[in-house]
């Protein structure tokens, strides 16, 4: 909700320039593993960046997202004949438009609700899609459904980039990051940005504005569904592979958990959140043996262990870690200390444990973070 | 003052780009950089945690006993082996199988046992061309229109002890009409198919399918359906802990002993203690089972259990097996990987001496082997005899194998 | 479907509801008093499963098993009060959700390191080990209908203890209004870790008695878990009269979702969806009312 204030570092703005160099370069640097690696990080941004446009900025806590990602994987799964390509234009602009449409339904039904229910409403939507493309033969069942031929990207003749080779679905998957980045941003500082953070702040003010808010959330949760169909459009892409588990509740789980891990209610954080969780989920598994001990077997324990005390100590995720250090900082002799992050609507009471990055944060703007609260509980 | 929040706000910066620069740097120089070396680099993509574990330990096990009696090296060449839990979650197959192949560049892939993370490691390796063992999972398409000369499987197809549980059957005068029960999925699917042409192609009738959504394990509605039916005998397809609870269920139902119980061996193999005497009589067939009666087979459930102080299993011969597969094409090149051609036709060609009996490959590299009829005594799926000899492949995918014509 | 076996059906289905009933009913009540939504509470189900077979092994009787058992999850509630759910209290549901989703990831591995990933099996303790023949082909397990007794047996006993007693009043006042509790100088925070550790012994509980029919296996509390969160839902949030009715008409609803058939336009519907069937249901009770079928408005 914080448009930022002009003067503001002008590091800052050249942060996603320079990544998007670096990515650019990535090619060169390293081999296939990592290229493909780095490229469903992107993909994993992508889908980060669209839940946290419903979770962070509209407040929206949706559990079944994974469903408009497993949506646009199967558009192009189904889209793609056997032994066949699809048009990659055609299959890219059904996939958004499938997910979007998918999303628009379920929206208009679940976006009424509330809270917990809420939640619960989202995840039995996903699990009932999820039993759809599980239960029935309409595209592999439980085995799921293979691309043979990656998409052809032909246009009236011209062949722009060829989906056969790795690197060029990397730089598709950049293409389609940076795109959705800079889409969120003007979205987010457009009127439309503002009407959605004030629902999420308190809904009945909005209301009583004469805001019709259920369009807004509706429209906000299509837009949401059909980026995070983009992602897992490229998903399947990149590895040919769609199985009913793209829109199970664990992946909508560790997507929410990466929108968290980086900072809700920020665009940059989504992105951080989902790299620092793919290398993780890496690097855990790598663990060596100690005294006898596979710490590697066992990387889900210390994955486990790592979101229960993230979720205890970084309610802001990592960017407001680092905000509340610069806070730490500069906030006596600053006016920009508190206001990088948003408050994440959560109160922590100051006598728990874990508080101490949530409370200089709901510190900043105490009112308004009950509020959301309780418009969250209605 | 603003001056010194910049320089600060840069220097947080900086520093934790550095860290993921350090970080992606560390992982760089743990992949290897050398293309040919000494050791010869094995990667098990095995289930190690969730309800498989204990199979891909087994097949672990199999395979390090099979190697070890080889010397511990595979035509010469020291053997290097990479682990990844593939958690039997097929959406992340691709990842796993890529972190072997393009990240470790491993010469072998040994996995796996779930049939859908399967699927997505063929997909990779077709494309890669790296040699792959699949040491459980008994998918149809494998060996069928998703053949390729580099992938073998040292274990089965599904479709393979159903067939021969349906010959079996259909020469029973008493059996005259079955109903089937199965998780709907592509394994419950084919191994139905396999009872199904053995046992109509010797006259036998069924009365019914039933199926249900894979993995449930709510059985008890489908059972009444059962018994209101009241077929010859009950053809039944599930494993682990989904087989468990229907054995224990058909049990208490009342079922065992009015309508006879049948199935491939994954019914029975590995969970007899768990059902504590509710599968007792239940036959099934499979290429292996308890009391075979083989010096080979007695020398390697002595070394097994001596070694890992643990019974083997079928899971575990067919690791034991991929290891001898392997070493069979290894020592025909005498460890030079490069030589393809002479490698995989040694592997095509190779007769393994292995504890179930012996076996040698298919066109569409399957094992042809003896299926054996095996009836649960006590805690034992003992061998009464042998159901098919020498038992190929479903024609249908044999045909649907391109490869080699 | 004869009259026969739809009468077993309906047996079957009710049979299965109370055993629902009685996993859901920790979370509800968690819920309803606390606020807290609990994820990992089908993993409770698990431990109470794992728990039943490893001291029916220990001490050779299923009974002292389950009441070894329940002492035991009774403290596992406490500690996890105490340790990290209290932390929880006000804070957003997000939260909640997040942190109760890595416990699932834990637990699942400390069961592997304590027990192994082996099926296990624990045998139907002796005196109920026998069955009522109902056709001339089919028998009814009199442990089946046990269970259904002692879920019945504690439906009854969480009834008196919520209506009839003092703790009963603390906790429907409580979950009404939880600042007026806390200001009439009830120790709240003891309050919430029994109601905590009840929550967990009820899904342990349940776990246990559950398993000797049912296996005991690793995950076996996830798709538990979700199946509950409808059955909460559909009966709306903290209620447990809710939750009674909502798991009869699931057990319904999924029992014959599976053997009847029914098609439409040449497309076979059930019993192919029937795993879908449970979520529609849900989807319907929603849209009808929106807090559920007894949820209290507000919440």
């Amino acid at each position: 909700m914080s448009p930022r204030p002009p003067n503001r570092h002008r590091l800052a703005h050249w942060i996603p320039v320079l990544v998007v160099i670096g990515l650019t370069l990535l090619p060169w640097i390293t081999d296939k593993f990592y290229v493909q690696f780095v490229a469903k990080m992107m993909i994993m941004g992508i889908f980060a960046m669209s839940l946290d446009l419903l979770l962070g900025h509209a407040g929206l806590v949706s559990f079944g997202h994974a469903a408009f990602y497993g949506i646009g994987a199967y558009a192009l799964a189904l889209m793609t004949p056997a032994y066949q390509a699809a048009n990659f234009w055609l299959s890219l602009a059904a996939a958004i438009g499938l997910s979007g449409l998918a999303a628009l339904i379920i929206g208009f039904f679940v976006v009424r609700t509330h809270g917990i229910y809420f939640i619960m409403v989202t995840l039995a939507f996903a699990q009932m899609l999820f039993f759809v493309f599980h239960d029935t033969r309409i595209a592999g069942g439980t085995d799921g459904i293979f691309i043979d031929i990656r998409p052809d990207a032909s246009l009236s003749g011209w062949v722009p980039f060829d989906l056969e080779n790795f690197v060029h679905v990397y730089f598709v998957a950049l293409a389609c990051f940076a795109l959705v980045y800079v889409l969120l941003r003007v979205l987010l500082r457009s009127p439309f940005g503002h009407v959605i953070s004030g629902i999420r702040v308190n809904e009945p003010r909005m209301r009583s504005l004469g805001y019709r808010t259920f369009g807004y959330k509706l429209v906000c949760f299509s837009i949401g569904g059909a980026i995070a169909g983009i992602a897992g459009y490229l998903s399947a892409l990149q590895f040919g592979v769609v199985n009913p588990e793209f829109l199970g509740w664990h992946l909508s789980a560790a997507v929410m958990m990466m929108v968290i891990l980086g900072g809700m209610g920020t665009v940059a954080g989504p992105i951080l959140g989902a790299s620092v969780w793919m290398v993780l989920e890496l690097g855990l598994q790598d663990l060596p043996t100690v005294a006898g001990v596979d710490l590697g077997k066992h990387w889900q324990l210390w994955m486990g262990s790592f979101i229960v005390l993230a979720s205890l100590w970084l309610p802001n995720g990592l960017l407001g870690l680092l905000s509340t250090w610069r806070a730490a900082f500069g906030a006596r002799t600053s006016q920009t200390g508190g206001q990088v992050l948003r408050p994440d609507g959560s109160t922590v009471p100051a006598d728990y444990p874990g508080a101490s990055t949530g409370a200089s944060i709901a510190s900043v703007t105490p009112l308004a973070s009950v509020e959301a609260r309780q418009a969250g509980n209605e | 003052m603003l001056r010194f929040n910049q320089v600060f706000r840069y220097l947080t910066l900086t520093a934790c780009l550095r860290s993921l620069l350090a970080l992606t740097l560390t992982f760089l120089v743990s992949a290897p950089t050398l293309a040919q070396q000494a050791k010869i680099k094995v990667g098990m993509m095995l289930p190690y945690t969730g309800t498989f574990a204990p199979l891909g330990v087994a097949i672990e096990n199999g395979f390090r006993l099979g190697l070890e009696e080889q010397g511990g090296r595979l035509g010469g060449r020291e053997v290097e082996i990479v682990k990844v839990d593939d958690e039997s979650d097929p959406a992340k197959a691709t990842d796993n199988i890529n972190r072997l192949v393009t990240r470790d560049k491993v010469d072998v892939v040994l996995g796996t046992v779930h049939s859908g993370v399967a699927a997505a490691m063929v997909r990779v390796t077709r494309e890669s061309g790296t040699l792959q063992i699949i040491p459980n999972a008994g998918l149809a398409p494998v060996s069928g229109p998703l053949c390729a000369p580099n992938i073998f499987r040292s274990s089965f197809s599904n479709w393979q002890s159903g067939y021969a549980m349906g010959v079996e059957m259909a020469a029973r005068n008493k059996v005259k009409k079955v109903i089937t029960i199965a998780w709907q999925y592509a394994a419950g699917e084919e191994s139905v198919k396999g009872f199904k042409d053995g046992y109509t192609k010797g006259g036998g009738q069924i009365a019914k399918e039933l199926w249900l959504p894979f993995p449930t394990v709510d059985f008890q509605a489908l059972l009444t359906e059962i018994a209101a039916a009241k077929p010859d005998a009950t053809y039944a397809f599930f494993a682990g802990a989904g087989a468990a609870k229907f054995l224990k269920d058909y049990d208490q139902a009342g079922l065992r002993k009015t309508i006879p119980l049948i199935g491939p061996g994954f019914l029975t193999d590995g969970i007899l203690e768990a059902t504590g005497g509710a599968a007792e009589g239940v036959e099934t067939t499979l290429h292996y089972g308890d009391g075979i009666e083989t010096p080979k087979n007695k020398a390697f459930r002595l070394a097994y259990a001596k070694t890992f102080k643990l019974q083997p299993d079928t899971y575990a011969v067919a690791g034991y097996d991929s290891a001898y597969l392997l070493g069979a094409g290894m020592k025909a090149v005498a460890g030079d990987i490069s030589k393809r051609k002479e490698l995989i036709a040694a592997m095509e060609h190779a007769s393994i001496d292995s504890p179930r009996g012996k076996w040698t490959m298919s066109r569409a590299h399957n094992p042809i082997q003896d299926h054996y009829l095996r009836k649960v005594i006590g805690m034992e799926n003992r061998v009464t005899s042998v159901a098919v000899r020498q038992l190929d492949d479903d024609p249908a995918m044999i045909a649907a194998c391109k490869m080699g014509r | 479907m004869d009259f026969p076996t739809f009468l077993i059906q309906l047996l079957n289905s009710v049979q299965y509801a109370l055993l629902l009933f009685l996993i859901a009913s920790g979370l509800t009540l968690v819920f309803g008093i606390m606020g807290i939504i609990n994820v990992a509470h089908g993993s409770f189900y698990m431990i109470g499963a794992y728990l039943a077979w490893s001291l029916t092994a220990l001490t050779g009787h299923f009974w002292t098993a389950l009441l070894i058992g329940t002492v035991l999850s009774v403290l596992l509630g406490f500690a996890l009060e105490w340790l990290v759910i209290r932390y929880l209290y006000g804070r957003d549901l997000l939260y909640q959700v997040l942190l109760t989703y890595g416990l699932i990831l834990v637990f699942e591995e400390v069961r592997s390191l304590l027990w192994g990933d082996d099926v296990r099996g624990v045998d139907i303790p002796g005196a109920l080990a026998s069955s009522l023949r109902l056709t001339d082909n089919l028998s009814y397990p009199v442990y089946r209908l046990a269970i259904s007794v002692l879920c019945l047996a504690l439906a009854a006993a969480m009834y008196w203890l919520i209506q009839k007693t003092r703790v009963g009043m603390m906790i429907r006042a409580g979950s009404a209004n939880r600042q007026m509790v806390q200001s009439l100088g009830i120790n709240v925070a003891l309050l919430y870790r029994c109601v905590f550790a009840l929550g967990v012994a009820l899904a342990a509980l349940a776990g246990m008695i559950a398993a000797p029919v049912s296996s005991v296996f690793p995950g076996m509390g996830n798709h538990v878990l979700i199946v509950c969160f409808v059955v909460v839902v559909i009966g709306g949030m903290g209620s447990i009269k809710g939750a009674l009715i909502a798991s009869l008409l699931i057990g319904l609803v999924d029992t014959f979702g599976k053997v009847l058939h029914l098609e439409i336009a040449g497309i076979h519907l059930l019993p192919e969806l029937s795993s879908m069937s449970i979520y529609l249901l849900m989807a319907v009770i929603l849209l009808w009312r929106p807090e559920g079928l007894f949820g209290a408005p507000g919440r």
